[in-house]
């Protein structure tokens, strides 16, 4: 029997499981991962030493040993690996509380949990001294304190969309207020490290911090391929998805935790790197065409706007810029967009 | 549904019997109220002459002042250093709480603040476009910028919040941060484009009043006087305003041109305050509201007390921002944010704000 879900899909079968899939998602997705393997090459191939897109195609497959080969892997490699799978993050992490909230504005960023996990980072760096992991697990507490925070500050007989963003908004700023407080009175070496941090760069990404952030980002990822069937139940509203079978609470607390550490590990090795989150989903739902947010389209957007941003930052401007300072443009002009369309549709 | 009902709070109601008596309860309240801000501010005044990273015994102050000739280093510290600073607080704060009254008055707007709203980066963009396109060195260019793009800024955001001619606080609130976002960035952009001009503005663009002069404030004073007075004018007409804009037209209110000149006013001591000082957010956001819960909803009221209170708080920011780091010091912006903040989310939290 064949039902009819008003959107072409595809159904995979393949031993004991199968999948529906949307046919437009779908083909946005693959489309999505050529135009990022095509971005992520022509980040490859520029620098000091110009190369063609098939030269760091020969060199990216180790057929090449020569100097070319070493550039692209040694030098470059990193930083674009580290461009794709943090913009992955942190696009499916604001899909993730987009879902959630049900609210287009309620990304990481914009709610103050990038501000968070910058100042639970710092907090680690500058007071305690640890290394990488430590100031990653810092980065991760103090976000999930600032989502547990808004959350609460902003509940009052239920949660409402716009006071959950301004009091987001109010605590990011006292957040940033603390990080600047905290540079100001640390050693001028650290405070040095962590202002170049701040700005949200890829510039200090080497394999070294890269490893660990694809590891807790690939974890998170996997959990949230399980949980993202209760995640568009949940969207259906608590008491229909009790209904199905879901355990409401529990899986928005796994899903809360999953967004916010995808964020968290982001902002502890490249800083905040700010409305990449808040734009890619709703970008991916656009180029989707569904109802809810696709997880995977919204990673892939993430990612490329990642890739293409920090390539404009570093290659199309007189100096390198750190690559927060063109994604806040972007992404501000975005919202500024959003706010127009949003204004015309309701008048 | 709209702002109205935030016009007056409900502390107001149960003094209002008492406004019709001159001298009664509520008046005399009003006066310790007033009597009580002044002090305030005399007093933050004369920390902030007192305290820094050298405190300076009162009774040198007072030499200082009497025999201005003495050349002793406590004499130049008071006079060269902390009387602009403090006079640059007064003039910074004055202005700031000014224009977010006057803001809160006109869009009838809890949320509203030249910082939250944007204008204070529209006029630090334009400030830093002059320092590093046009090469500007003196007050009075930085001035013409940040007023220019103070007047920019409140038009697009006006633009992008409202809907239909009708500003809701929210959308506006979110408009000014997002594209005070995008000219922050921009900000940030042209100042690593261009290294010395990087650290004339590091410091400036957190908020601060280190090394603030005479020739830095002085030039700038009179035409934030000038729209402080424009601002004050205004008053009678923006209470009737606070009633709807056909309330206020019935009662004889020139609606377009209030909103023309509260405009001019807003921009004006707003880009000024940024011109001096940098972008210092949560000031004009805190005061007004501080001011209407002391004094009743009258905004002859409360542009005056604001001009009290508004001072009052960017110096104890100040002072704390000096205390805290000694000897080194953090911005009064940082510090105005740290206090403000809680203040927005407490606004938000409120049912008839979030209901707006």
């Amino acid at each position: 029997m064949s039902v009819d879900f008003g959107a072409a899909h595809v159904v995979v079968r393949r031993g004991g499981l199968s999948a529906r899939l949307h046919l437009r998602t779908l083909v946005a997705c693959l489309a999505l991962t050529a135009a990022l393997a095509a971005a992520a090459i022509v980040a490859l191939s520029l620098g000091d030493l110009p190369l063609s897109p098939a030269e760091v195609v020969t060199a990216l497959f180790g057929a090449d040993d020569g100097f070319a080969g070493t550039v692209v892997r040694e030098w470059r490699l990193p930083r674009t690996t580290a461009a794709v799978l943090f913009g992955l993050a942190l696009g499916v992490s604001g899909a993730v509380l987009q879902t959630l909230t049900a609210n287009p504005l309620a990304s990481p960023d914009v709610v103050g949990i990038s501000s968070g996990s910058y100042a639970g980072g710092l907090v680690v760096i500058v007071l305690l001294g640890g290394g990488f992991t430590a100031t990653a697990m810092g980065s991760l507490i103090g976000g999930l304190a600032t989502a547990i925070a808004v959350y609460l500050l902003a509940y009052r007989r239920g949660v409402q969309g716009f006071r959950l963003i301004i009091v987001g908004i109010g605590l990011g700023a006292m957040l940033s207020a603390l990080s600047t407080y905290l540079l100001l009175r640390a050693r001028v070496e650290v405070a040095m490290t962590a202002t170049a941090w701040g700005a949200g760069s890829l510039t200090p990404v080497g394999w070294p911090q890269l490893l660990p952030a694809a590891a807790v980002i690939a974890a998170a990822l996997i959990l949230l391929v399980v949980l993202s069937r209760p995640l568009h139940q949940l969207e259906l509203g608590d008491d229909a998805s009790h209904a199905l079978g879901v355990a409401v609470e529990r899986s928005r607390l796994a899903l809360l935790v999953c967004a916010v550490a995808l964020t968290a590990v982001v902002t502890a090795a490249a800083g905040p790197i700010a409305f990449v989150s808040l734009a890619a989903p709703q970008i991916a739902r656009r180029l989707t065409g569904g109802a809810g947010i696709s997880l995977a389209a919204a990673g892939l957007v993430g990612a490329l706007l990642l890739t293409v941003s920090d390539t404009v930052a570093q290659h199309a401007l007189p100096v390198p810029f750190p690559v927060g300072v063109v994604t806040v443009v972007i992404g501000g002009c975005y919202l500024v967009w959003l706010l127009v369309r949003e204004a015309r549709r309701t008048a | 549904m709209t702002a109205v009902a935030d016009a007056s709070p409900a502390p107001a109601a149960g003094r209002r019997p008492g406004r019709q008596r001159p001298g009664g309860p509520a008046a005399r309240r009003r006066a310790i109220g007033i009597a009580l801000a002044a002090g305030a501010l005399l007093c933050v005044c004369l920390a902030s002459i007192v305290l820094g990273s050298k405190p300076i015994p009162l009774a040198e102050v007072v030499d200082a002042f009497t025999d201005p000739g003495a050349g002793g280093e406590n004499v130049r510290i008071v006079l060269d250093l902390r009387l602009p600073r403090t006079v640059t607080g007064i003039v910074v704060g004055v202005a700031l709480g000014l224009a977010g009254a006057v803001i809160q008055a006109l869009t009838r707007n809890p949320l509203g603040d030249p910082g939250l709203l944007g204008v204070d980066a529209g006029a630090a963009v334009f400030v830093t476009v002059g320092v590093v396109v046009f090469g500007t060195v003196t007050p009075l260019q930085d001035l013409a910028f940040a007023v220019a793009g103070a007047l920019v800024v409140t038009a697009a955001v006006a633009g992008i919040g409202s809907v239909r001619g009708v500003a809701d606080p929210i959308r506006l609130t979110l408009a000014g941060i997002a594209v005070a976002a995008v000219l922050t960035g921009i900000t940030t952009a042209l100042m690593l484009l261009n290294p010395d001009s990087f650290h004339r503005l590091q410091g400036w663009k957190a908020g601060t009043f280190v090394e603030r002069g005479w020739d830095v404030v002085l030039p700038v004073v009179p035409f934030l006087a000038a729209s402080a007075l424009l601002a004050l004018a205004l008053a009678r007409a923006l209470n009737s305003v606070g009633l709807g804009e056909d309330a206020a037209t019935a009662l004889g209110v020139n609606v377009a041109r209030t909103r023309l000149l509260s405009v001019v006013a807003i921009t004006v001591l707003a880009g000024g305050a940024t011109a001096i000082a940098g972008p210092i957010a949560f000031v004009g956001l805190m005061v007004p509201h501080v001011a209407r819960w002391l004094i009743g909803p009258d905004q002859r009221r409360i542009l005056l007390l604001s001009m009290l209170l508004a001072p009052t708080l960017v110096l104890a920011s100040d002072v704390v921002g000096r205390l805290v780091l000694a000897p080194g010091e953090l911005p009064v912006g940082i510090v105005t944010a740290f206090v403000g903040a809680p203040v927005l989310i407490a606004l938000a939290r409120r049912a008839r704000a979030s209901a707006l």
